[in-house]
């Protein structure tokens, strides 16, 4: 059978810095400036109404505080959509920054946050590059099916090593300090979420400049043309590994909060559904801008937390319907559907692909 | 709520709070109503095992309200889903005591869950009963002070058993065990075999098998049971895994080759029918039994059965005791409270302080708690029987122990307090004998 | 341990390698024919064992000769593959064909999940069992060990049955020629008039009924829960992608090494059980990403 190029969303969705081949360079780069500020200024008043949360909407702090950790998760496949690529086996990283976490806080007591993020963001890397230095080999499905049995032989070991991981009941992650504070529930649950944000952001700020640098277009072209990266001396697979050790601390960094908030490490974080799921967030966000990771994330968790009170035990039929809605008419995810909205990327939706 | 995160930032509302807290301590409002927050399974292959709880959990709450409830304060229940995995259990709980301001938690069956929520609950600070998980190590590990246990321990769960094997099967020298691969399954076997091999030295393990919670298949396991052919299988499998387990063993003959001993299978008789079949040792993690020779006549247990038949058509399992166990022990203990209160409604820390040494009967031998939070609870073991009158096995031979001689004392590890036993000691253990009436 | 151990595990391995072959041949084979990997082939899986229970639990209840529970198995895998299946086909998949494999995968997850909740809504969450079928076949006895006729006879039986009816259907039959022709080419097998959305049609309904077929046969086996379509089709991912993806033959091949892995570790070390399907598929990938039997044209590079 023959293997189509892999083009998992349309280019016109992806990036907004597609500008070589436009034909009014010097309009666009006006308008492209022009948007970047406005860009800037979104960027400003949401990251200020996140931090005002705990204040205003007191209750909701935790559930954004989870929202933001896996959205962090979702940022680093928003990464290697980049490059055409999808993996079905992240949940691992995810896995492993929660199980850093819970080995270290349980080896010892009252250890602070930064180093429990630390051994998170040292133990997703370095599985990240081991592994990746595999699974940058292939590509397409293959690639996704590579990451995928990683993943499983991972949440195997983790469910089957009762002495040592806890087995299927996981670990405990003991409440650490901050900056060497000891710190109650309630302060704790607020502090995190401020820790929480303040990686969301910096996490957002670095990923939009890795993906507008050099190596992030160099990213793009092995979705589009490895040949063509080869061609100007780059090697395809190093560009991915980078790619990919970025996903994977990103996803070591979701899953070191996710598991700092629930107190608890385990063995599901790594299942396979946990890996889809964040292909699925980032699906329906939409690929196209850094926001739909955090936007997709957030109607994700809210829909999962609060279809209930619509019908009983009825997400995963609201998400799914949603999820083959937004790829048939809107392959942009959320971020094309608020563009297509506010008119903000008028000329793009207006190509033939769009209607797709 | 709102408050205490400002304090982080705010002296003034640290001041407010730390007032409230200090009015808080000597008294508190009646409420409008005494909220439990109870995790149970609902669904997965444990739900046969905790929908029976649930039922009667949901008879005993129209019971205490029809009479007024408790102290005039009627109760109202929340369900939390143990079978939907331990991160939306674990926010739900959160959700349910932070938002919905639940006073006492009942959580919760299986042992793996109970040690992530019994330091929740004593983060929360929420008043929770460990109404059925078994494992040991929670309070003899950790000091809680708002973290109590209803009923046993897997000390006594598995050593009663142990025991009445011992006694009745003197002569075996091969075992293995076919356990569930979590807190529980781990716990019990380890509990078990150390006791076996202060006992009967000589005894030997030809296999641990730990299939993982919620398997569906055991057949491979059959296979290599039927080739090793031990001279008893232990599992401390329960719900839908032990009843699984038992109709493939039963199917492929694995009964006629060895003595088997399910601690925990009085909660799988009436579901399994004739699937298992008589001669087998069977438990019930307590004195639960729907005949249970000594308290079948009382008012309390035949009121209790027929209330619970009708609603769900079967006998009550052990599940449903452990629950009346929780319920008993919730009224007692406000009793208790409001009278050293002077008749005014308690705070949770008067409720946690009248749990210690608290006497309250559920269908079984009367229990107490103990200082470290522990309740005392008898245990009866005997073996399966046809009989007529039920289309399902009995349990005949029983033997009832009382808990106390079968616990570690308080302070003491149980694995430690084992490792002392002499080699007669279980041979030795007082037992109560009845047979099936 | 008895030397006997290694030919009762090949036994149980192969009970057990059957069952995995017939849910990963469906997924294989619409993989092959269509280039859609199809993730709620878990669910038809789950959603056939249900049907089947049902049905059997049905006959039963109404004092129907319990014989009748084998036809039902058959009956309601082919209702839930022809029904189902074919509603998948042609309202969703149709759509998707001409879309990135990424976005169809996405697409079938997305009617995994609903399919899961669908189920849940329908069966509920408690454990269904429905094993007449086993209890009437009876009991083997082979080197003194008890097996159930059921899972050492009949599912090999079915799962070579269908190995090669499915063969002999591909290549010695019109209809085969036609799935053959459009796999290789279907804008070549269009022109010559083959109507390649019938022939997508047909392979989709087969490979759901071969799923659904799997999850029947397993019900007498087992018990069934929520989350059991999840755990199946990883596992016959594994044994797909460790074949090469679209490999019949190979599939049975590596559903074989996959069981028989599996049940000498039950007999060997038990605490490997869980991980050998997945580690089998790791090392094979890692050396030949295609599997073992797949052709190393589809890589793209």
């Amino acid at each position: 059978m023959s293997r189509k190029s892999l083009d998992a969303f349309p280019d016109h969705a992806v990036s907004a810095t597609a500008a070589a081949e436009a034909p009014w360079p010097v309009r666009r780069r006006h308008r492209e400036k022009y948007a970047m500020n406005k860009e800037l200024l979104a960027f400003i008043i949401v990251a200020v109404l996140l931090a005002v949360v705990p204040f205003t909407f007191g209750t909701s702090t935790t559930f954004i505080a989870m929202s933001l950790a896996k959205g962090l998760a979702v940022l680093g496949i928003l990464i290697l959509l980049r490059a055409g690529q999808v993996s079905f086996g992240h949940a691992m990283y995810f896995a492993i920054g929660a199980y850093a976490a819970a080995f270290l806080s349980s080896a010892f007591r009252g250890i602070d946050m930064l180093l429990l993020i630390g051994a998170a963001i040292l133990a997703s890397g370095v599985a990240g590059a081991i592994v990746g230095i595999f699974v940058t080999r292939y590509r397409g499905i293959f690639f996704g099916m590579v990451n995928l049995a990683f993943s499983m032989v991972f949440y195997s070991i983790l469910e089957k090593a009762f002495h040592i991981t806890g087995g299927s009941d996981g670990m405990r992650i003991r409440r650490p300090t901050l900056l060497g504070m000891e710190l109650k529930r309630a302060e704790f649950d607020i502090a995190i979420y401020y820790v929480i944000l303040l990686f969301a952001l910096l996490s957002v700020w670095l990923v939009w400049r890795y993906l507008r640098s050099p190596m992030g277009e160099a990213l793009r072209a092995v979705k589009s043309n490895e040949t063509r990266l080869e061609y100007v001396g780059l090697s395809a697979k190093s560009v991915l590994l980078g790619g990919y050790i970025a996903s994977a601390v990103l996803c070591g960094i979701g899953g070191v909060f996710m598991g700092m908030v629930q107190g608890l490490a385990t063995p599901e974080h790594a299942f396979w559904t946990r890996s889809s799921e964040l292909v699925f967030i980032a699906a329906l966000g939409g690929p196209a801008h850094v926001a739909g990771a955090f936007g997709g994330t957030v109607v994700f968790e809210a829909v999962r937390t609060y279809a209930a009170a619509l019908l009983d035990d009825s997400w995963q039929l609201i998400l799914g319907v949603t999820l083959i809605v937004i790829i048939l008419w809107a392959p942009g995810g959320m971020v094309e559907l608020f563009r297509r909205l506010t008119g903000l990327d008028r000329a793009k939706t207006l190509t033939p692909e769009a209607g797709r | 709520m709102i408050f205490n995160k400002l304090s982080l930032g705010g002296v003034l509302a640290a001041a407010m709070s730390a007032a409230a807290l200090t009015s808080a301590a000597w008294a508190a409002d009646k409420p409008s109503e005494l909220k439990i927050g109870i995790t149970t399974y609902s669904s997965g292959s444990a739900s046969v095992f905790g929908v029976p709880a649930r039922h009667a959990a949901e008879i005993l709450a129209e019971g205490i309200n029809a009479k007024g409830g408790i102290n005039g304060v009627p109760v109202k229940l929340y369900f939390i889903d143990e079978g939907a995995g331990l991160e939306t259990l674990m926010a739900e709980y959160r959700r349910l005591v932070e938002d919905e301001g639940v006073d006492v938690t009942f959580a919760s069956i299986s042992s793996g869950v109970c040690n992530k929520m019994a330091p929740l609950a004593e983060d929360l600070e929420v008043v929770n009963f460990m109404w059925d998980c078994g494992t040991q190590r929670i309070l003899e590990d950790d000091k809680y002070d708002y973290v109590f246990r209803t009923q046993a321990n897997a000390t006594p769960e598995v050593l009663a058993p142990l025991a009445y094997l011992l006694k009745t099967n003197p002569d075996f020298k091969t075992i293995a065990v076919v356990n569930q691969d979590y807190a529980w399954g781990r716990d019990s076997w380890e509990i078990f075999s150390n006791a076996l091999k202060t006992q009967r030295p000589d005894v030997k393990v030809v296999a641990e098998l730990f299939p993982a919670f919620g398997a569906a298949d055991f057949s491979t396991e059959v296979s290599r049971l039927q080739a090793l052919k031990p001279d008893v299988i232990l599992s401390t499998s329960w719900g839908g895994d032990l009843d699984t387990f038992v109709r493939q063993a039963k199917q492929r003959g694995l009964f006629e080759s060895s003595k088997f001993v399910l601690p925990l299978a009085e909660s799988s008789l009436q579901r399994l029918r004739d699937d298992l079949p008589e001669g087998v040792i069977v438990g019930a993690r307590g004195d639960h039994y729907f005949l249970h020779p000594e308290t079948r006549n009382d008012e309390k247990f035949k009121a209790f059965n027929e209330k619970f038949k009708e609603r769900t058509g079967e006998y009550p399992i052990y599940s449903a005791a452990h629950m009346v166990q929780a319920f008993a022990a919730l009224e007692a203990v406000y009793d208790k409270a409001i009278k050293a209160n002077g008749g005014e409604w308690p705070t949770k820390e008067q409720i946690a302080e009248a749990m210690i040494g608290l006497n309250f009967k559920g269908l079984g031998r009367p229990l107490v708690i103990r200082e470290d939070g522990q309740a005392i609870e008898a245990q009866l073991v005997g073996t399966t029987a046809k009989r007529d009158g039920y289309d399902f096995k009995v349990i005949d031979q029983m033997e009832i122990y009382d808990g106390k001689d079968l616990m570690a004392p308080v302070g003491e590890k149980s694995l430690a307090w084992i490792s002392k036993f002499k080699a007669d000691f279980l041979s030795k253990v007082p037992a109560t004998p009845y047979r099936h009436q | 341990m008895t030397p006997n151990f290694a030919v009762l595990a090949l036994l149980d391995g192969i009970a057990y390698a059957s069952l995995l072959f017939l849910v990963a041949v469906g997924l294989t084979l619409v993989f092959g024919v269509l280039g859609i990997l199809n993730i709620a082939h878990g669910s038809l899986y789950a959603i056939g064992a249900y049907v089947a229970a049902t049905l059997g639990q049905w006959l039963v209840a109404n004092g129907y000769n319990p014989w009748l529970t084998f036809p039902a198995l058959f009956a309601g895998a082919t209702v839930v593959g022809i029904a189902l299946g074919g509603m998948l086909e042609r309202f969703l998949l149709q759509r998707i064909y001409k879309k990135d494999e990424v976005l169809q995968l996405l697409v079938t997850f997305a009617v995994f999940m609903i399919l899961e909740n669908l189920q849940r809504m329908i069966w509920g969450v408690q454990p269904y069992f429905m094993s007449t079928p086993l209890n009437l076949l009876g009991n083997i006895s082979f080197l003194g060990i008890n097996y159930t006729a059921y899972q050492v006879l009949f599912l090999p039986a079915a799962a070579i049955v269908v190995l090669f009816a499915l063969r002999h259907f591909l290549r010695h039959t019109a209809i085969g020629a036609q799935i053959l022709a459009v796999t290789e080419d279907r804008e070549a097998a269009t022109s010559i008039g083959i109507n390649a959305t019938r022939v997508y049609f047909m392979t989709f309904v087969i490979g759901a009924c071969f799923a659904a077929l799997g999850g029947a046969l397993a019900t007498p086996t087992t018990s069934l829960v929520t989350g059991m379509g999840a755990n199946m089709i990883v596992l016959s991912f594994a044994v797909a992608a460790t074949a090469g993806l679209g490999q019949i033959e190979g599939a049975a091949v590596s559903a074989l090494m996959i069981g028989v892995a599996r049940a000498f570790a039950v007999y060997l070390s038990p605490e490997l059980e869980v991980i050998m399907p997945y580690l089998i598929m790791v090392l094979v990938l890692l050396v030949k990403p295609n599997g073992l039997f797949g052709k190393d044209t589809a890589r793209k590079i």
